[in-house]
């Protein structure tokens, strides 16, 4: 994509953006309502600090005030604020996961919590994780004592197009729009492989082979081209006006088509599960042949075989630290993939879990594939390794201009480790969302009891 | 490049040509963690003479023609237990052709037995191996079926096949509910039924049978719920077998009981969700809690592939509550004693399997260095290896396919 062509676009993007809306007499479906706890003013002083941007800080303070990074340097001084000290302590930006399905596969794992996976034809851009999403689950507050404080919430990955993804905070609320993180662009969940033709072929529909996905692929970007040209025309002769405005006939909404052309206009982030180092090349041609662009291949075992090449396109490879072999397609997997998707210029790695299990743990994750790679001859520095956990995540999500770093006028998303994370012994002790203190390893008081929980095993002291 | 694969500790002392047979071994300046009463002994040395630990001291002497490593002050640990596995039966999770340890006749086959479908030259064997994990135990499973079948210990060592005692695989609770027509209760009433018939010596054509073993090898009752624990423990005390508890996720909440009844569990140390009905109680407090009431604990994750992890999973039992040695008896000593195979121990006579790490052996960050199996040094090559191998060298002209590191 040319610079020179995209300011036009980006123009009739605003546009067009506004004549659905008004079209379909709404202005934004199901809008955040969240809102940041009200919090004290925070002085977390004398921590190592890994910032999120790569440097390490020793002995130093950090400010968090009305929800935000206020200040970070030696000796900071305030009259009001609450003192920690966090000597000998680390402090982190709050983790964040881009592969969950907290929520939409909830635990317990009942057969009624079972909402991932819309499998019931390969194509469905038209549903939405969010819709599906339990808050009670008790996975959330696992996942906070792990210091995970956003999170990406996606369909599974049994059809070719899975669905929208959303981005949340990792706060207890009654709906998720109030858990929503705010004004975060969309996922597009999409997968390669052998999930669906495994899923459709094995009902002797298409897809049944990896030519099957492909095919199915384009047709779809192709009609997605087309509806995104005649919702441009109708909007081209809405802006003139007169005559022709009022004979414009007004393109009827496709739910399906609409997600797709919000990832072609560039609104909606393309999240796509693939393994195999060849698929992913394929994909990579094909977001070329569409004029699409892809945030981030997610489990990528095969990923450290075209790390240039991710890195080149600026792809993203959320990536596990070792799970492999469960099928064909993650045969290849090596616990070197994530250190070895690092190493290029301009790479993009990050640790996720798409697991209940593992999204507690990114911490242990990343210690892992940061000493495998230190073992295989590189030098990968803890301030380094957060990244992988926080930047890079943010930025495969879109939110990396308010959370995801510790930078002066960031959200005050921020974890308190009583040593250094990247250890099996490591601890959150506190962690912080929007400045606000919402878990307390040393305070059951703030350590949050989903509804489900509650009165559970009533006489067992836990 | 591939310094990494060749430990600087044993630049001096190994060649490329070294051979894998047996010969006399001396580790020195070792952090011997013994699983004995003797604890860990420090800055200690190990004599290696026939596959066997001769001596375990300090200061000890070796001809000169024997091969001396010095492990300058590390981490030695027997080689791990690395849970109730289907390594060896199952390569790709997914393909059907390659996977051997489920039944699914949807019957009652409680003679199924895995062992004979072993392959010691499945790749998951030395991709463990060369992490440290040595011994699984194998475990099958039925459809159809709360007996879920047979199985036995194993040494990854690529070549031997499983030996020793089979133990046999119950599933109860919510787990094993589809194959008792729907209700738990109705576990027990199969349960007695085999049981009664194989001691009656009843319908010599029956399923039940078929059950016959040893009555004192290992009953594994793969149960969660506390109320369900406690049924089995009446059953195994009733029936007086030589139960074992696995699952247990709420086995902290009977630990009392579980003490009394000296039966010893296997659980997964990172399970602290309700995953299901039967385990609301889960909690990462669990291992600590069963071993401060004198509880034998057993670590376990399942799978194949991964369990390589089980040292991760005994860290976080660390640092969930559990002494250190207790976590590393879980997975060394007491799965040996409770399976009764040779290996879990560090002392005079041992099986000279065991491990040399480049730091805390329970810590994420640390790897194995050197595994030691029957006193020789295994290769610290598997097809992880060689992959990451080959595409850590720089691009050629030539395809990757001709790197053959």
């Amino acid at each position: 994509m040319s610079v020179i062509k995209l300011k036009p676009v980006l123009m009739l993007t605003v546009l067009v953006a506004a004549v659905i809306a008004q079209t379909a007499n709404a202005k934004e479906a199901f809008p955040s309502t969240y809102k940041a706890i009200p919090s004290a003013d925070i002085l977390i002083q004398n921590a190592t600090i890994l910032t999120g941007t790569g440097a390490r800080l020793e002995d130093t303070d950090i400010l968090l005030k009305e929800g935000k990074i206020v200040a970070i340097g030696q000796d900071l001084t305030t009259d009001k604020a609450t003192k920690i000290d966090a000597q000998g302590r680390w402090v982190t930006p709050g983790l964040i996961d881009v592969h969950s399905h907290l929520g939409v596969y909830a635990s317990p794992g009942l057969t009624a919590h079972s909402d991932g996976n819309e499998m019931v034809a390969p194509s469905t851009p038209n549903v939405w994780a969010e819709h599906a999403i339990w808050p009670q689950d008790p996975g959330f507050s696992r996942a906070l004592a792990g210091g995970v404080t956003s999170m990406q919430i996606l369909p599974g990955s049994a059809n070719l197009f899975g669905g929208r993804g959303v981005t949340v905070k990792n706060v207890y609320a009654i709906s998720y729009q109030a858990m929503k993180f705010p004004a975060a662009p969309q996922g597009l969940k999409m997968a390669c492989g052998e999930n669906p033709k495994r899923v459709y072929g094995g009902k002797k529909q298409a897809p049944m082979t990896r030519m099957g996905n492909v095919a199915g692929y384009r047709q779809n970007w192709a009609q997605a081209q087309e509806y995104q040209q005649s919702l441009d025309e109708y909007a081209e002769q809405i802006e003139k006006g007169g005559e022709e405005a009022e004979k414009a006939k007004r393109p009827k909404r496709d739910l399906k088509l609409e997600t797709l052309v919000g990832v072609l206009r560039g609104e909606i982030k393309v999240h796509m599960h693939c393994y195999r180092a060849d698929e992913m090349l394929t994909i990579l041609d094909l977001s070329k042949e569409f004029d699409y662009k892809i945030s981030t291949f997610h489990h990528a075992v095969e990923a450290y075989k075209i790390a240039d090449e991710l890195a080149e396109a600026g792809v993203c490879g959320a990536l596990w630290a070792d799970w492999w072999g469960f099928k064909a397609e993650a045969y290849d997997g090596i616990q070197e993939n994530i250190a070895m998707v690092d190493r290029p210029e301009g790479s993009c790695a990050i640790v996720h879990s798409d697991s209940s299990e593992g999204i507690q743990r990114l911490n242990q994750e990343a210690a892992k594939a940061m000493s495998r790679g230190n073992r295989a001859g590189m030098k990968i520095a803890p301030e380094r390794a957060i990244q992988w956990l926080t930047s890079n995540p943010a930025k495969s999500l879109g939110i990396e201009d308010q959370t995801g770093s510790l930078v002066v006028g960031k959200m005050a998303d921020v974890v308190i480790w009583n040593q250094n994370p990247f250890s099996v012994y490591a601890h959150a002790e506190q962690v912080f969302i929007d400045g606000a203190l919402l878990y307390d390893r040393g305070n059951p008081a703030l350590q949050p009891v989903s509804d489900f929980e509650l009165g559970q095993l009533l006489g067992e002291k836990k | 490049m591939r310094n990494f694969l060749i430990s600087l500790i044993f630049l001096t002392t190994l060649t490329a040509t070294a051979t894998l047979q047996a010969q006399d071994l001396l580790i020195k300046n070792a952090r011997i963690h013994t699983l004995s009463s003797a604890g860990i002994l420090e800055a200690s040395d190990l004599l290696i003479r026939n596959g066997k630990l001769s001596k375990i001291g300090k200061q000890l002497q070796a001809g000169n023609d024997t091969r001396t490593i010095d492990a300058k002050g590390r981490n030695v640990t027997p080689g791990l237990f690395g849970g109730l596995s289907t390594i060896g039966l199952n390569e790709i999770s997914l393909e059907d052709s390659t996977v051997d340890q489920s039944l699914d006749f949807k019957q009652m086959r409680p003679e199924f037995n895995v062992n004979y479908a072993y392959n010691p030259a499945s790749s998951l064997i030395a991709i463990n191996r060369i992490e440290g994990v040595l011994y699984v135990v194998l475990s099958p499973s039925t459809k159809g079926s709360i007996f879920e079948g047979q199985g036995s210990p194993v040494v990854l060592d690529g070549r031997s096949f499983p030996h020793g005692v089979n133990a046999s695989f119950i599933s109860l609770g919510s787990a094993g509910k589809g194959d008792s027509g729907g209700s738990r209760a109705a576990q027990y009433m199969l349960l007695e039924q085999a049981f009664s018939e194989v001691t009656s010596g009843g319908d010599q054509n029956g399923p039940f049978q078929l059950l016959t073993q040893a009555r004192n090898n290992p009953y594994v009752f793969n149960v969660n719920r506390a109320s369900d624990i406690l049924r089995a423990l009446e059953f195994i005390k009733a029936n007086n077998l030589n139960g074992v508890i696995s699952g247990a996720a709420e086995a902290w909440m009977v630990a009392a009981q579980l003490k009394s009844a000296g039966v010893p569990v296997i659980i997964d140390p990172l399970a602290n969700l309700p995953a299901s009905f039967d385990s609301l109680g889960s909690r990462l407090e669990n291992a600590a809690i069963l071993n401060a009431a004198g509880v034998a604990v057993i670590f376990s994750a399942g799978g194949a592939h991964n369990i390589r992890k089980i040292r991760q999973a005994a860290g976080n039992a660390v640092a969930n509550g559990m002494p250190y040695a207790a976590a590393m008896a879980a997975i060394t000593a007491v799965p040996a004693q409770v399976f009764a195979y040779a290996g879990g121990k560090l002392e005079t006579g041992a099986v000279a399997n065991l491990v040399i790490w480049d730091g805390d052996p329970l810590e994420v960050s640390s790897a194995a260095d050197a595994v030691i199996i029957k006193g020789v040094i295994t290769p610290m090559v598997s097809r992880q290896s060689l992959l990451r191998d080959r595409y850590l060298s720089p691009k050629g002209d030539m395809p990757r396919a001709y790197q053959k590191p």
